[in-house]
């Protein structure tokens, strides 16, 4: 034992705050305090000041400890930022394959240092444009990509031997993955090169995010055929990146971020284990995916407690060894929900006070929102003031000169140790259920993060939570912004494209390779191998998912609200 | 079929748009403000909707959309509306909806839509003036 403060001192210090709070108490009767309770965004209740006595059961060592470290509070490399700034990844896609290849190219010639996809509704449930399904969608909400045509259209001219590319993308992960290892392999990249990472997280798709295709078991096979190709072939790539962002946007409260992400992680390690996986060959490549909201405080001690958790969870639990194992690599988004469509130009201070908590709180890679993202795809011009901002952070300010700048703050630490030990109640409840996946088919997690959404809502009608430009600070005159449109003529074009390369391909060759994924898929063979010969042999993404669909099934939404 | 029934609300997420906050919220909000409530769940085509409108005999459907595909699908689910004869029943949409739309979208025969910053309040008080419970 190695608590942090001595006995002696926190006594000194308790009479310190009791006299204080005495004093403080006396003035209030002329001078009360602005509200009767003061709480976080997510309306966890914050004290008045916190003190020794606040962490006074802090161990120093077994929880804080030195980055590079076990439990990796304060960091998972041992230098940070100071060796290696985090990855500044604005996730980016409109329109066409080409149209996106574009943005691509000015965010690199503007500094960005990775690259992310943003594909559109249809390609993210695995549709192709000319689905009846897709009428009115295609490059709306990101990129359309039907072929592996459209996949080396898209990274046409970039770096991708040398540049790490993150693709957000769920159900259809397997086939877009796939198409792009023969992308890279038609260039002459070996695969085992690569670097990027998929989301490929199927829990939160069926708790927050809804593009979903098949049923969560079926999900959570093609997931682990992806890990474990990954573990084999691509050493390099992260193969799923566990995801809070969602949860958070969907209305959960910081907590349930963090316990619903780690239930989702530990769901995924347990199935690779069922597989015959050793934890230390894959473990590493697991990564995560957090929110930051504005909530400067209560994120950054997410972050911190989040890392904290993973180690253990991976040390304790799945008894891992190696180190890396243990690391809890994340990247993050600013918060989407907390921008508004009134007064936008406020957007670019939120995201700024988001990526600053994200900062400290030790991220590896960030994407921060355009002020104009709440009202459309960002323009160029839009975007490159959201990376300007990271830059600003890493450069200008001084955040990124010391590690973990605000750990040992009385709040912080106490925020940190409360954040984890509300979340490991909420993680033990879905391990008495039985597990993430039958918490899922209970609702329980979509069920709690509604309630918790509509009970924000509520406080913010009710003017509890104040949002500027909304409920409060509110102007009659607006200031417009420009918004990027998507041409409706994209349609047609994707669907002439499409078309073309359906009828030009060697027919016979895509149906075979639809054959052999549909055995695998059958057999219990990994799906990978078949599906990286039919990006070759051209088949296009839904003719890959109509596969998935045939053999395991749709998942529905069950309408909750 | 009694008189004074309760107004009957059918909340809808057409498209393949995944993002449910805004309609689930504004779902319970309805159900709290004591209208009877139909939640459509996620990807429905607009004939879906129509389809099931008809088949609940709702007064009205609020389509939410925050993926900006309203442009085609609100106004599809106006015509397959009218192709049903089931013109009664009234639409009004919500999301993220740039202004520039909304005319073309009333055009289209949408009475009103709701863009973030609408209060629940607001949007139920809009429901109850505007709409009636068929006899």
């Amino acid at each position: 034992m190695s608590l942090t403060y001595n006995r002696k001192m926190l006594e000194e210090a308790g009479e310190v705050y009791d006299r204080w709070d005495r004093e403080v108490e006396k003035t209030f009767e002329k001078h009360p305090e602005r509200l009767e309770r003061f709480s976080t965004v997510s309306d966890m209740e914050i004290q008045r000041i916190y003190t020794p006595k606040d962490v006074a059961e802090q161990d120093f060592v077994r929880d804080v400890g030195a980055p590079g470290q076990y439990p990796f509070t304060r960091g998972v490399q041992p230098t940070m930022y100071r060796g290696r700034l985090w990855t500044m990844r604005m996730f980016a896609g409109l329109g066409s394959a080409k149209d996106t290849n574009a943005r691509f190219h000015h965010l690199v010639n503007a500094g960005q240092t990775g690259l992310s996809t943003a594909f559109d509704m249809p390609t993210l449930m695995g549709y192709d444009t000319d689905s009846p399904r897709a009428r009115g969608e295609c490059g709306k909400c990101g990129v359309a990509i039907d072929t592996l045509r459209d996949m080396e259209e898209l990274f046409e001219g970039l770096p991708i031997d040398r540049i790490t590319t993150s693709m957000t993308i769920n159900p259809p992960a397997p086939v877009i993955w796939g198409m792009y290892i023969a992308m890279a392999e038609n260039r002459g990249i070996d695969r085992r090169q690569l670097g990027g990472t998929i989301q490929n997280d199927m829990l939160k798709e069926f708790i927050a995010q809804k593009t979903f295709m098949c049923p969560p078991k079926p999900s959570l096979r093609l997931i682990t055929d992806t890990v474990e190709f990954g573990t084999q072939e691509v050493p390099r790539w992260n193969t799923i990146s566990i995801s809070g962002y969602h949860i958070r946007e969907a209305g959960s409260t910081a907590v349930q971020e963090l316990a619903f992400t780690l239930a989702d992680g530990i769901a995924y390690v347990d199935a690779a284990l069922e597989r015959g996986l050793d934890v230390d060959d894959f473990a590493p490549r697991l990564s995560f995916f957090f929110n930051s909201h504005l909530d400067f405080f209560e994120e950054l001690a997410k972050f911190r407690a989040a890392r904290r958790m993973w180690a253990r969870i991976m040390e304790e639990r799945f008894k891992a060894k190696n180190e890396r194992s243990l690391w809890l690599r994340f990247h993050t988004q600013t918060a989407g929900c907390s921008l508004t469509a009134q007064q936008p130009y406020n957007n670019i201070v939120r995201t700024a006070i988001e990526a600053l908590a994200a900062v400290m709180g030790g991220t590896q890679s960030l994407h921060t929102n355009s002020l104009d993202e709440v009202l459309a795809i960002p323009t160029e011009e839009a975007a490159t003031i959201a990376l300007r901002t990271q830059q600003i952070i890493a450069e200008e300010c001084g955040a990124a000169n010391s590690i973990d700048p605000l750990g040992g703050s009385y709040m912080v630490e106490a925020l940190t140790d409360r954040m984890e030990e509300e979340a490991f109640e909420i993680i033990h409840k879905i391990d008495d259920m039985g597990g993430m996946l039958s918490a899922i088919e209970k609702n329980y997690p979509q069920q709690e993060i509604a309630d918790a959404a509509y009970h924000y809502q509520q406080q913010i009608d009710r003017k509890e939570k104040t949002v500027v430009g909304v409920n409060k600070y509110v102007t009659e005159e607006s200031l417009p912004v420009e918004l990027l449109q998507i041409d409706e003529e994209l349609e047609r074009l994707q669907i002439e494209r499409t078309t073309r390369i359906r009828n030009d391909r060697d027919r016979q060759r895509a149906r075979d390779c639809l054959e052999r994924l549909e055995e695998a898929c059958v057999e219990g063979r990994n799906v990978m191998p078949p599906i990286i010969d039919a990006a070759k042999a051209h088949a296009t993404l839904q003719e890959m998912c109509d596969v998935f669909r045939k053999v395991f099934g749709e998942y529905r939404d069950p309408g909750i609200y | 079929m009694e008189r004074n029934r309760r107004l009957r609300v059918m909340v809808a997420k057409p498209g393949l748009d995944g993002h449910d906050r805004g309609a689930r919220i504004i779902a319970r909000a309805f159900r709290d403000a004591g209208f009877e409530v139909v939640y459509s769940g996620l990807h429905q085509t607009p004939e879906e909707i129509v389809h099931a409108a008809i088949q609940e005999d709702v007064d009205l459907i609020g389509l939410s959309s925050l993926a900006g595909a309203h442009s085609y699908l609100f106004p599809a689910v106006v015509e397959f509306l009218k192709e049903r004869d089931a013109e009664d029943i009234q639409v009004i949409g919500g999301g993220i909806i740039p202004e520039e739309d909304i005319t073309r979208l009333k055009a289209a025969g949408i009475r009103e839509i709701f863009t973030p910053g609408s209060t629940l309040d607001d949007i139920v008080a809009w429901v109850r003036e505007n709409v009636n419970p068929k006899e």
